[in-house]
């Protein structure tokens, strides 16, 4: 009489996504690694040192993990949450005292703030252990433009619950962009790109409009910050996330004594 | 909390202090079964219970949510005082500049367990005795702030797990020993499953229960619906940018804002390419590359970690700076009169009025007045960035400077220490503000340009 398992084991339906026995043994658990697209990010075997948890603090991983949380969180929220100055605070408001498992933005927010955190233990792993040292120089090139990303993610998503702590974080933060060289109106040398007696930089025209979409924090920024943060930042940071890992993988896997 | 009595505030708070100090409490508990079983330490192992008997008595005390009872278990008003005296902008940032050097100095004894169990129950008491205040409490327990107070404890625990796997290491180094890490076994190789998908399965499964409880626990800030008329004060960046925020009392907005955050940028994806220091590469080691270590950590630790912890904890309204249990008068007044250098020079040294460019004038001949208004700062910047350089490669034979330049040639030499340099500039600039009130090295406002 084989067992309820054994009988799910050997079903054509299991067969056709697992294609190996469970890896119990030495040939499965190489085969596990190799088949399962999951797993296949990592090597089939790695040096012990390299995987100790007090050498990596997996703070890599951790972040990878947040992200993950973040996207899941993040539609999830997108459900409930329409970008426009009528909608948004009340959405928010909704969501807290009206919606079930109440803890969605409670998740996404602490998620944030502790990506963030990861994210910055990670390179000072990295840093302390020496690994950006060649062969792995681009890849922690990559991996910086991946913390500015987390940072304006983090940032972009800040604006969106429409209260007085998000406008006015936003407006403080945004208003250093007036004061980019040549490009924001008030910056250094603005005054010089002139045509014909015509200011070409002007609080209409200069690097914050561009960012805000508009003079002040409104009704554009929160539509253009929405976009930003739900589609054009994660879409980046998925991109320069698989380049990271593969690079991991071809730049000599997890860094160790060289 | 203001508007509450203190009574109130105590009540409030009584639950979450005690559950803090029976926390406290049980990690000594186990800390001290786990030196006594594992390393048969019995003294120390005593001690560190009695210290667990001491915390859990406090948990008793704090319980009560008498105040008269608490107050032997809080900083009295006259320590409070003193400390929030001894607090400025300067003192904070010198004396964390110096705590870190001092940290370092003595590394290979702080990273010992034991004093660095005691360490961390430092941190642990002072919090605690801490949160008894209602201003520093008020502060601490903002939902936002959260995640800054456990940025500090995880990197006091990442750092000192850092540093003493680098003591071990330089010290096997200096025996001519491998570092740990390249030692046979540790370069054994072992299957990915089960040894490496099962940590991170724990790891995912650990993370998402803490992120659970932090999420039922804490509600995440909800404030008035947004108006463009009532700006809150202080008007804070998020916190991880608060380090950015505090440079603009030193700096303006196009520096602080913009070129200084890109420096930093770009400065951190240079590391790879101006580090040639082979060593290292790999494994924790601090003797091995001291210059690249000092390096970050100084533009880590002690600019970009304690600038964020300052902006967040000690910067009250009118970004005036409030020690940890003042409270966050919104009246108080600081005096401000800074000088600029031109002003040094041409008003007080020279005894003559400031050049002015004729408004009416040619483009150029307003630039000429300008220059030679503020020639003293361009010459000093142009000596800064183009003249030190080279002269600290001349003037530094043997040690640090010449042998850089001579190994990376002159494009990667400038560029390492420029960056260098931009890095100082920020403390520089303190440092004049503190001892010259100077406000701007370059003054041109006709350009916006003040450096």
């Amino acid at each position: 009489m084989p067992s309820l398992g054994d009988i799910i084991r050997n079903s054509q339906i299991w067969k056709s996504i697992f294609r190996h026995p469970a890896p119990v043994d030495r040939r499965n658990r190489i085969v596990v690694m190799l088949t399962n697209f999951f797993l296949h990010l990592h090597p089939v075997s790695a040096k012990k040192q390299g995987i100790a948890l007090s050498y990596t603090w997996c703070m890599g991983g951790v972040t990878f993990f947040l992200f993950l949380v973040e996207t899941v969180t993040g539609v999830l929220l997108m459900f409930y949450y329409r970008p426009t100055i009528e909608w948004a605070y009340t959405d928010i408001l909704t969501l807290r005292d009206a919606t079930s498992l109440g803890i969605l933005r409670e998740l996404h927010r602490w998620g944030a703030h502790a990506m963030v955190i990861t994210v910055w233990l990670h390179m000072y792993r990295v840093f302390l252990t020496g690994s950006y040292k060649p062969p792995r120089e681009f890849n922690w090139v990559v991996g910086v433009i991946l913390l500015l990303l987390t940072l304006l993610m983090s940032f972009t998503g800040y604006l969106l619950p429409w209260d007085q702590l998000a406008i006015w974080a936003i407006t403080v933060g945004s208003n250093m962009a007036r004061a980019t060289p040549f490009l924001g109106y008030e910056g250094p040398g603005a005054q010089l790109l002139t045509v014909g007696g015509i200011d070409m930089i002007t609080n209409a025209s200069d690097a914050r409009f561009g960012l805000l979409g508009a003079r002040f924090v409104g009704e554009e920024t929160l539509n253009r910050f929405y976009v930003l943060h739900c589609i054009a930042i994660p879409l980046g940071v998925a991109l320069l996330l698989a380049i990271h890992f593969w690079r991991v993988r071809k730049d000599g896997g997890i860094s160790g004594p060289m | 909390m203001h508007g509450l009595t203190y009574e109130e505030f105590l009540s409030q708070l009584s639950g979450f202090l005690c559950g803090y100090y029976v926390l406290v409490a049980s990690m000594n508990g186990l800390f001290a079964l786990y030196r006594w079983k594992r390393h048969g330490e019995g003294q120390l192992a005593l001690a560190w219970s009695g210290l667990g008997v001491v915390t859990l008595i406090m948990a008793a005390m704090v319980a009560s949510g008498n105040p008269e009872i608490v107050k032997y278990i809080s900083f009295n008003e006259g320590i409070k005082g003193f400390i929030d005296t001894l607090m400025s902008p300067t003192t904070y940032s010198l004396g964390s500049l110096v705590i870190l050097g001092v940290m370092f100095y003595f590394r290979e004894v702080l990273v010992r367990p034991n004093v660095a169990w005691l360490g961390f129950n430092l941190m642990l008491l002072f919090m605690g005795m801490s949160m008894a205040d209602s201003d520093f409490a008020a502060i601490v327990t903002k939902p936002d702030n959260v995640p800054i107070v456990g940025l500090i404890f995880l990197l006091a625990f990442f750092t000192w797990l850092a540093t003493s796997k680098a003591v071990v290491n330089d010290k096997r180094i200096a025996n001519g020993e491998l570092p740990l890490e390249a030692t046979e076994s540790e370069k054994e190789k072992v299957l990915v499953w089960p040894d490496l998908v099962y940590t991170e399965l724990i790891c995912m499964v650990a993370l998402t229960a803490l992120m659970l409880v932090w999420a039922i626990v804490l509600q995440a800030p909800l404030e008035e619906p947004a108006s463009a008329v009532k700006t809150p004060n202080p008007s804070k960046a998020p916190w991880y940018f608060l380090g950015l925020q505090e440079m603009l009392v030193y700096y303006d907005p196009w520096m602080a804002g913009v070129v200084l955050p890109s420096m930093i940028v770009a400065g951190l994806m240079a590391i790879p390419y101006i580090d040639f220091n082979k060593k290292g590469n790999g494994y924790y080691t601090i003797n091995e590359r001291k210059f690249a270590y000092l390096t970050f950590q100084f533009g880590f630790l002690v600019l970009w970690v304690t600038l964020i912890i300052m902006g967040t904890f000690l910067r009250g309204p009118n970004w005036n700076f409030f020690g940890f249990y003042e409270y966050w008068d919104s009246h108080a007044v600081e005096a401000m009169n800074n000088v600029d250098l031109s002003q040094y020079v041409w008003v007080e040294f020279l005894g003559q009025p400031l050049p002015k460019p004729d408004p009416e004038a040619s483009f150029l001949s307003k630039v000429l007045v300008i220059a030679q208004r503020e020639f003293l700062g361009i010459l000093l910047l142009i000596g800064y960035f183009a003249i030190l350089p080279p002269l600290l490669a001349m003037w530094d034979k043997k040690r640090l400077f010449q042998p850089m330049y001579k190994r990376m040639g002159l494009i990667r030499y400038m560029v390492m220490t420029n960056l260098m340099l931009w890095m100082a500039l920020l403390p520089i600039k303190m440092l004049a503000r503190w001892t010259f009130e100077m406000k701007y090295f370059i003054a041109i406002p006709e350009y916006f340009i003040n450096f």
